[in-house]
C-alpha cells in the first residue's frame, strides 16, 4: 500500500522516523497550507529538498548563505545556464570561491531548513514516491535523520505550546500602557512591532513579514510575556451581535429579553 | 417559545458541571463518562465528553439554556459548535490549580476568536485556603483591567447567580454602546 495520508493523522516527525527506520529511498511530497515540498531520501538519509517556488540551485543556496555576492550570482546564472550543479560546484572550487566543505555544509543547512519548516505544517497531504529520485543535475547530501527528528519533536512541543498560548492568528494586537522605551528587541521583533495595530490581524502581520505560523507565534508570545502587547479582536471585524443570538432582531425586544433574564435570575 | 443560550467553558475539572447544576431547574443533562487516564482520575472520576445542559425558564415564552463544554482539549471540536449563537460565555478557572491557568487562557482566547460576545471569568473554589488571590489570577490569565474576574464557588447558588447577572449586565452594556 502506498505511503500516503494526512499530516493530521501522521506527523512529519512520524514520517521521518518511518523513512529512517525502513531505510527508504524515494521522495516525500507534501502539499502544505500554501506551498508544496519535495524531500528526497537515499537509504533512509536526507539527500535533497526543495520547497515552493525556490529552485534550490547551488548558486541560489550559496548566494542565500552569502558565499557569493549578487553580481557573482547573476554572472553564474547568466553563464552557467546549461551547467549542472555538480559542474558549477567544481568550477567554483577550482576558482577558489568556495571549498567543497562550504558547498556541502550550505546544502545540508538549506535542506535541513526546509525539513524544519515542514515540522510547522500540521495540515496537508503527503505521499511517498519510491521511484522518484532527486534531479540528477543537483548535488545530493547524505544526512542522518536522527538529529533532525529529535529537533523536530522539540519544535513540535514548542509549536503545541505556542498554539495553546495563541490559538488564533485572526486576532489583532494592541500595545499595552507600558512604554516601549528601554526595551531591547531583535530585528524580527521590530518588524512585527512596526505593524502592531488593532486593524492588523497576526496573520496579516506574518504574511507581510514573510513569517510562518510558528515564527509569528514565537515573536508574539515573547511580546505578550513582556507585557508589551495584548490580543484583541481586530477593529473593523463585524462586532454586531450575531443575529442568531436573539430570537428577535428588534433591539428594544432584545434589551427587554435581557432584562427579563436579569429579573428571573435575581428572583431565584 | 423563545430560547437563548450561554456557554460555560474552562479547563478539565474547573467546576463547569457543578456551576450549571447550581442554578438549573432541571437535573443537568450530562454526558459524563468514567475517566480512563490515571492522571485525570486523580482529580475526579467522571468528566464531560460532549456537553452539559441546564435550563432556566423565565416565563412561558422565554427559556435560557446553559451549555457546559467538555474541558479536555481532545473534545475541542465541540467548542465551536456549542458557541454558535451564544449570548455570552463564562470561563471557569479552578483557582486552586495554577497548572490549569495556561489552558484556561488558551480556552479564553479560542472562544474570543469564535465570536465577539461578552464574557466573564469565574474564579472558582475561592472558598478554599489554597486558592490564588483574584489579582494574581488576573495577571496569570493576562486579563486586562476591564475584563470581569469574579469570585466563585460553583456549589453556592448565590455566587453562580452573581456571575450570570454580571454577564447579562455586560451584554446590556454592549448593546447600549451599540456594539
Amino acid at each position: 500500500m502506498a505511503l500516503r495520508g494526512n499530516l493530521r493523522d501522521f506527523t512529519i516527525t512520524q514520517l521521518l522516523n518511518l523513512i529512517n527506520l525502513a531505510g527508504k529511498t524515494g521522495t516525500l511530497i507534501v502539499d502544505g497550507p500554501v506551498e508544496q515540498a519535495y524531500v528526497s531520501f537515499r537509504e533512509g538519509k536526507l539527500a535533497y529538498a526543495r520547497i515552493g517556488q525556490e529552485d534550490g540551485t547551488l548558486a541560489r543556496v550559496l548566494h542565500k548563505a552569502n558565499k557569493i555576492n549578487v553580481n557573482q550570482y547573476r554572472a553564474i546564472a547568466d553563464r552557467a545556464g546549461q551547467m549542472t550543479d555538480k559542474e558549477l560546484g567544481l568550477l567554483l572550487i577550482n576558482a577558489g570561491y568556495v571549498t567543497q566543505e562550504d558547498i556541502l555544509a550550505n546544502l545540508q543547512g538549506y535542506f535541513t531548513e526546509i525539513v524544519r519548516k515542514l515540522f510547522t505544517w500540521v495540515e496537508g497531504f503527503f505521499r511517498f514516491e519510491n521511484e522518484m529520485l532527486p534531479p540528477e543535475d543537483r548535488i545530493n547530501v547524505r544526512l542522518d535523520l536522527e538529529n533532525i527528528i529529535i529537533e523536530g519533536s522539540r519544535q513540535l512541543r514548542e509549536w503545541e505550546q505556542l498554539q495553546d498560548e495563541i490559538p488564533s492568528l485572526d486576532m489583532a494586537l494592541k500595545f499595552t500602557e507600558r512604554p516601549l522605551t528601554n526595551v531591547n528587541l531583535s530585528v524580527e521583533e521590530w518588524r512585527v512591532v512596526k505593524f502592531v495595530d488593532p486593524k492588523n490581524t497576526m496573520r496579516q502581520i506574518a504574511s507581510t513579514n514573510k513569517l510562518n505560523d510558528l515564527e509569528i507565534r514565537r515573536i508574539v508570545y515573547g511580546l505578550l510575556q513582556a507585557g508589551l502587547v495584548e490580543v484583541i479582536r481586530p477593529v473593523g471585524l463585524a462586532t454586531a451581535p450575531n443575529p442568531r443570538m436573539f430570537p428577535t432582531q428588534d433591539k428594544e425586544e432584545q434589551k427587554s429579553l435581557i432584562n427579563k433574564l436579569i429579573g428571573r435570575i435575581r428572583s431565584m | 417559545m423563545q430560547t437563548v443560550k450561554m456557554v460555560v467553558t474552562g479547563p478539565f475539572s474547573a467546576g463547569k458541571t457543578q456551576f450549571i447544576q447550581s442554578v438549573s431547574e432541571i437535573d443537568v443533562v450530562s454526558t459524563e463518562r468514567k475517566i480512563s487516564s490515571d492522571e485525570e482520575r486523580a482529580v475526579k472520576s467522571a468528566t464531560t465528553v460532549a456537553m452539559d445542559f441546564g435550563r432556566i425558564t423565565v416565563d412561558e415564552d422565554l427559556v435560557l439554556y446553559l451549555f457546559g463544554t467538555p474541558g479536555q482539549k481532545r473534545f475541542d471540536f465541540m467548542w465551536e459548535i456549542l458557541s454558535e449563537g451564544m449570548l455570552g460565555f463564562i470561563v471557569m478557572v479552578d483557582t486552586t490549580r495554577p497548572e490549569t491557568f495556561r489552558e484556561a487562557r488558551s480556552i479564553l482566547e479560542t472562544f474570543r476568536a469564535y465570536a465577539p460576545t461578552p464574557y466573564v471569568v469565574a474564579a472558582n473554589k475561592q472558598d478554599i485556603d489554597d486558592a490564588w488571590e483574584l489579582e494574581d489570577v488576573r495577571h496569570a490569565l493576562r486579563l486586562d483591567g476591564k475584563t470581569k474576574l469574579l469570585p466563585c464557588v460553583a456549589t453556592d447558588r448565590n455566587t453562580v447567580k452573581t456571575i450570570l447577572l454580571e454577564l447579562l449586565y455586560s451584554i446590556l452594556e454592549e448593546m447600549d454602546a451599540g456594539k
